[in-house]
């Protein structure tokens, strides 16, 4: 195989020294350096977020996450709501993957009310994670091609998420923020001719990962700029928090649906998918062929859900319904890892604490902090993209 | 989980074991002894992955606590670790060094709760607020409702209700 010489040659005598506590001394004014913020408002950046970047010619030798741009305190706001109240809150703290919130919420709170939910509607909630998880993994592939030029990807993707959007409004009546899996069950069954024109949106879905994996993955230029780019080390996925795709990329079976499995998973038949090079092609491609797992997993699910059965277990009234004093911590695989939600109650009528754990909050932070020094400023956007960070899970 | 409780009980000074479901308990550990605890759950028990780091605020019994959620993937439970200190003058000893990601949720518990974490890595940088002047913003003292009056202005003709009052005359208009 022909030796490609790299994009650039960094010149190491103008590195930086490093200081007895870790930091780096960077001295601005000698002129070796330059300071570059990358966002809040930048093509090039995952969301409301931005990245603080030491340049030394091309090259990155310090990263710097900078969040707090779109905080709303929803983790105070809940303190202050009836625990049904909660419930069309906490979609809104993740825009493309809603629903993970709805489930772990919901499920925290069933958990200390002492409320099972139906089974009925154990599987459509799985049924609307999976959708959710569809969308979620192509908007990422549309920003990941967009970040090295390849915009007609992002296009195509959005064109087959409209259409899993269709589905969600049929089903939930609204597009983006479903409040449709509540304490106690979910809110309605599936529409009449719901599972044929699934079956259309799936084909579409198919057909057009098919011209994604001949137009990006076999992309001579999407290669160059991605094979061997930010490695995670596997030895550092545990110390870093990594979970989800990123850690699966790096040959780890780090799968919540496998490990700790919810809902009707078990009833599934499905395995996690895994690479092995750790880098962005990598975690790209294990995205991939993720969502075309969720694609065959949304068919198992229509074909073997209960179409009869209670689709809500009785509830307290819910003006007056108060929880036990208690814990609990609730986790799902969301598309970019372990979402959880811990859920303290006191007594009283309303949660005394929730607080979110979103994958971004390790990923986009301490991770990408550490994998950003060394690499090339034009790479900046498609590392924190690989990532598949939404600042949003970072500053709830 | 019962058996983990027993040999760690032997090692540390540990509160009972809320066994939450079969596969997540809760324990409390009294402060001193925590970074040995986290230590000998990370190397020897396989509680390797630190899930969250978080803060509950008892007001009225004037503590935080602070739970350390750990995951042993291969036995596929959860641990969590809770510590409860001092409301005035809350200072914790930094984990960083066993989980660096641990640093983030230290800069975080600092600016929103108020909680000092010495020597964690740029800990006294801000995080999420910018020029942060009142006292910490979820602690269960600081009133959201009262900083909102004070500090912005609202649009004229806007009403605005205690949401739990609103919802119980829009759907029961007849109850007391």
């Amino acid at each position: 195989m022909t030796q490609h010489a790299p994009f650039f040659t960094p010149d190491r005598s103008q590195y930086p020294t490093q200081k007895d506590d870790g930091t780096l001394d960077i001295d601005l004014t000698s002129g070796k350096y330059l300071k570059l913020w990358q966002g809040p408002n930048h093509p090039g950046i995952t969301g409301n977020m931005s990245v603080e970047l030491t340049v030394c010619g091309d090259e990155v030798v310090e990263g710097k996450t900078h969040v707090g741009y779109l905080h709303r305190g929803f983790e105070k706001l809940m303190e202050r709501r009836t625990f049904i109240q909660c419930f069309p809150i906490v979609c809104r703290i993740c825009v493309p993957e809603p629903d993970f919130n709805e489930y772990c919420y919901a499920a925290a709170v069933e958990e200390l009310a002492g409320i099972q939910s139906p089974v009925r509607s154990d599987w459509i909630r799985t049924l609307i994670l999976e959708m959710g998880r569809i969308n979620s993994y192509l908007m990422y592939l549309g920003g990941q091609a967009g970040a090295l030029g390849l915009g007609i990807i992002g296009q195509w993707t959005t064109y087959v998420r409209d259409l899993m959007l269709d589905r969600f409004e049929e089903l939930t009546g609204a597009r983006i923020y479903h409040m449709f899996i509540l304490p106690g069950g979910v809110r309605d069954g599936l529409p009449e001719g719901f599972d044929a024109r699934m079956e259309e949106t799936l084909r579409e879905i198919e057909r057009t990962l098919k011209d994604v994996y001949d137009v990006m993955f076999c992309n001579a230029v999407f290669k160059k700029r991605t094979v061997g780019l930010a490695v995670i080390d596997p030895a550092l996925l545990e110390s870093y928090g990594v979970t989800g795709p990123n850690a699966r990329a790096a040959g780890v079976a780090k799968d919540v649906r496998k490990d700790q499995p919810y809902l009707v998973y078990p009833e599934l038949n499905f395995e996690p998918v895994i690479g092995h090079d750790s880098d962005i092609y990598t975690r790209a491609d294990v995205r991939r062929r993720d969502l075309l797992v969720s694609v065959d997993l949304i068919r198992q699910i229509l074909d073997k859900m209960p179409r009869s059965g209670p689709l809500m277990a009785t509830v307290p009234n819910v003006l007056h319904w108060k929880i036990p004093r208690g814990e609990t911590y609730i986790r799902g695989e969301c598309s970019r890892g372990e979402y959880g939600y811990y859920l303290v109650t006191d007594g009283s009528g309303y949660p005394r604490r929730v607080n979110v754990r979103g994958p971004s909050y390790t990923h986009a932070m301490a991770l990408l902090e550490r994998l950003i020094v060394n690499i090339n400023i034009a790479d900046v956007a498609s590392l924190m993209v690989s990532l598949h960070t939404y600042p949003p899970e970072i500053e709830r | 989980m019962r058996e983990l409780h027993t040999r760690l009980a032997k090692l540390f000074p540990l509160g009972e074991l809320t066994e939450q479901r079969t596969n997540l308990a809760f324990v409390s550990v009294p402060q001193e002894h925590l970074r040995s605890l986290l230590l000998h759950l990370r190397d020897r028990e396989g509680f390797t992955h630190l899930v969250l780091l978080t803060a509950v605020d008892w007001l009225e019994e004037g503590q935080f606590q602070l739970t350390y959620l750990l995951s042993n993937r291969g036995k596929a439970c959860d641990l969590g670790v809770r510590v409860m200190i001092p409301r005035d003058g809350a200072t914790m000893q930094s984990i960083h060094e066993l989980w660096p990601t641990a640093a983030t949720y230290q800069r975080e518990l600092r600016e929103m709760f108020g909680i000092a974490f010495p020597g964690s890595p740029r800990v006294e940088e801000d995080f999420i607020l910018e020029g942060w002047r009142d006292i910490p913003p979820y602690r269960r003292d600081f009133d959201t409702l009262k900083f909102a009056v004070e500090n912005y202005s609202q649009r004229p003709g806007r009403e605005t209700h205690d949401p739990a009052t609103h919802m119980k005359q829009q759907l029961y208009p007849g109850e007391t």
